[in-house]
């Protein structure tokens, strides 16, 4: 599929979404408004977003700690999301779940994650669901670096590959697992390689060009859909804050995220390349990001102010036949 | 009503809800077997061969075999439950839960929490639990405590055939996931089981023997030596109430309490260590609910606090044994304040 202006408007939005988002969270925590363990997405959102213009909502994504991104780019309401963040009764997950744990499985978000490497074979299920009740969908695992180490990123691929199945396995490489480098932790340096000896296509994009990612995601899903089975996408990123809310981040060097943010920023270059291109009018681009930024002030100022679960929700919804 | 051996009444439960719909999947190591191999398909159905013949009804794409990966089969299993299927996962020994728990206790087990309510994950897991084949300390432990610990799973610990297919069906049309805990030594043990489909629901106790004078509580097959030793002593005049539970969670509480109300004693017989066990669990409801009630401290036949042993010598001291329940029956009896 060729991206129409339109798409690629939307595809700006959605990332411009997640950024602000995280933004804001970054300082609404920073400021002891939320509660609990937030990792924040903001420098990845081509990776999420160029994938998730290919997928609609009969398509199923799995995500990780790091879910805020997906979730906004596989279409989960914003609002709805910081309401959760905030613990607030009215969040997506009725403020049980929280930032790890946000799903929305109406639009095939099967969550977030609070275990590394705990989606891979979940999707691989939402995979095999699809081909068993013929619903043309695909799934989507997001992972990263350090969920390519976890056993269950292997069997997951091999069992994929060994049933044939539509899922695609996406490893946002951020270069960091916590506080350690992929330099040290990834054995053999190249995940996409890993993921090809087990006996699918294995291919490498660069995580901060929305239009790279989005055409090897394309040729993945597509091929997923074909029922050629399943593929597996490197996408080389960073991320520009630490790995939780509060990382000092000293495992960094001093000028690195400064110098990520001037020339690895996929924001910027996707600004740069739709307007040189005259796709897109900075105007355009402009009123988005206005847009977005009063959808995030709205939504944490409705998220502050909206109650907290009763203590009636505390023992509902362990199980569906004693509600 | 036919005689069929409690391995006929799971693969009868099976070939029921597979039949009726099409969603019932069945997948795990060996649940058929051969693929790959030489030689011919369905080699195995399944180790012991409880899923035998139901790849040839209802194909490779509704009975899966599987690699040996058991993290990627129930995570698998509950990914796809999510999405509109009614998984029934093979964990063919419990022992293998320690490769895969998270896939079970972190994931499917809290979806339909951590997700506001919203998830539905109809999943079956099927495992074999228990000792009594010298299988040695890593394929003979029951474990079913471990689940019931874990809000979100409900667990069932059958004793017999007819239960066990009632329990089976009833947990496939579950919304739940359920640990479905098959003892090996069960497997050829006969019951009346009708041809039909039928289901017993969740959280209801059977009373497999009545009586006024000792409550035991007994799981899986303890049950059967519980009923031995009832029989046993009704004969000098001990009239021993049985209780099997039939689900660890949810627990029939209630019946429990009556039984011990009733009787003032209580003997807990559990094929498990004894820490933050079944036993525990019930003696620590029973001391909380019905202390008024008992005449006698509570007694518990449990293994000793040690892995499973392999010689048939030692195996044989590691399992509750009637001798060893009647004996504990025969103490509470005996008690003087």
């Amino acid at each position: 599929m060729q991206l129409s202006r339109d798409d690629l408007l939307e595809a700006y939005r959605r990332m411009r979404t997640i950024r602000a988002f995280e933004d804001r969270i970054h300082e609404e925590f920073a400021a002891g408004e939320i509660p609990g363990f937030v990792h924040l997405y903001a420098g990845q959102e081509a990776c999420a977003v160029g994938m998730c213009m290919n997928l609609d909502d009969n398509d199923v994504i799995g995500s990780t700690h790091r879910g805020h991104g997906h979730c906004i780019a596989k279409g989960c309401d914003v609002t709805g999301m910081m309401h959760e963040i905030f613990g607030k009764a009215d969040g997506l997950c009725g403020g049980k779940g929280g930032s790890m744990h946000i799903a929305d499985l109406d639009k095939g978000m099967l969550g977030a994650n609070g275990i590394v490497g705990g989606n891979p074979p979940l999707a691989v299920g939402a995979a095999l669901a699809a081909r068993n009740l013929k619903t043309g969908g695909v799934a989507v695992s997001f992972a990263g670096d350090g969920s390519s180490n976890q056993g269950t990123t292997f069997e997951a691929m091999n069992l994929a590959v060994v049933l044939k199945l539509p899922v695609i396995f996406v490893i946002e490489n951020n270069g960091y697992g916590e506080g350690t480098g992929v330099d040290y932790a990834v054995g053999c340096k190249d995940i996409a390689a890993r993921a090809a000896a087990f006996g699918m296509p294995g291919t490498h994009v660069d995580g901060s060009d929305f239009f790279a990612v989005y055409e090897a995601s394309r040729e993945a899903v597509e091929r997923a859909r074909a029922g050629e089975g399943p593929s597996a996408i490197e996408m080389r990123i960073t991320r520009f804050y630490g790995h939780f809310e509060g990382d000092p981040q000293l495992y960094r060097a001093d000028d690195e995220v400064e110098t990520l943010k001037r020339d690895f920023d996929c924001l910027k270059k996707f600004r740069a390349r739709v307007t040189e291109a005259s796709l897109l009018e900075a105007d355009q681009l402009n009123a988005v990001d206005d847009q977005v930024a009063r959808l995030i002030d709205d939504a944490v100022r409705t998220a502050k102010a909206a109650p907290y679960p009763g203590p009636d929700a505390l023992e509902r919804d362990v199980y569906v036949s004693y509600p | 009503m036919a005689k069929k051996t409690y391995r006929q009444a799971i693969s009868e439960a099976l070939f029921h809800e597979m039949r009726r719909d099409e969603r019932v999947i069945v997948m795990g190591e060996d649940v058929a077997g051969g693929q790959g191999g030489t030689g011919q398909i369905d080699a195995y159905g399944g180790v012991l061969g409880v899923t035998k013949g139901l790849i040839g009804e209802f194909g490779p794409e509704r009975v899966i075999d599987t690699p040996i990966t058991e993290s990627a089969i129930m995570g698998a299993a509950a990914g796809a439950a999510t999405q509109g299927l009614r998984p029934v996962a093979e964990l063919m020994f419990v022992d293998f839960l320690g490769v895969c728990f998270d896939q079970i206790y972190n994931q499917a087990a809290k979806f339909r929490y951590m997700f506001g309510g919203k998830a539905v994950t109809p999943l079956v897991i099927r495992t074999m639990i228990g000792g009594g084949l010298r299988a040695a300390a890593q394929h003979s432990q029951t474990l079913y405590s471990i689940f019931t610990h874990i809000p979100g799973l409900k667990v069932v610990v059958p004793s017999n055939a007819y239960d066990a297919k009632g329990l089976l069906i009833q947990a496939i049309r579950d919304d739940d996931p359920v640990i479905f805990c098959e003892h090996k030594l069960l497997y050829d043990t006969e019951a009346d089981v009708p041809d039909e489909a039928y289901t017993i629901p969740f959280g209801e106790a059977e009373f497999t023997r009545e009586g006024d004078d000792v409550t035991i509580v007994a799981f899986s097959r303890m049950v059967h030596l519980a009923n031995q030793v009832a029989d046993k002593l009704a004969k000098d005049g001990i009239e021993v109430e049985v209780v099997d539970p039939r689900t660890t969670s949810p627990l029939d509480e209630d019946s429990i309490i009556e039984s011990v109300e009733n009787t003032g004693r209580l003997v807990i017989v559990d094929e498990a260590p004894p820490r933050c066990s079944m036993a525990g669990d019930i003696a620590g409801l029973v001391a909380r609910e019905a202390f008024g009630a008992l005449k006698a401290p509570i007694e518990a036949v449990t293994c000793p606090h040690t892995p499973v042993p392999f010689s048939p010598a030692l195996e044989d001291l590691y399992i509750p044994s009637a001798e060893k329940i009647e004996a504990a029956v025969r103490k509470v009896m005996e008690y003087k304040p």
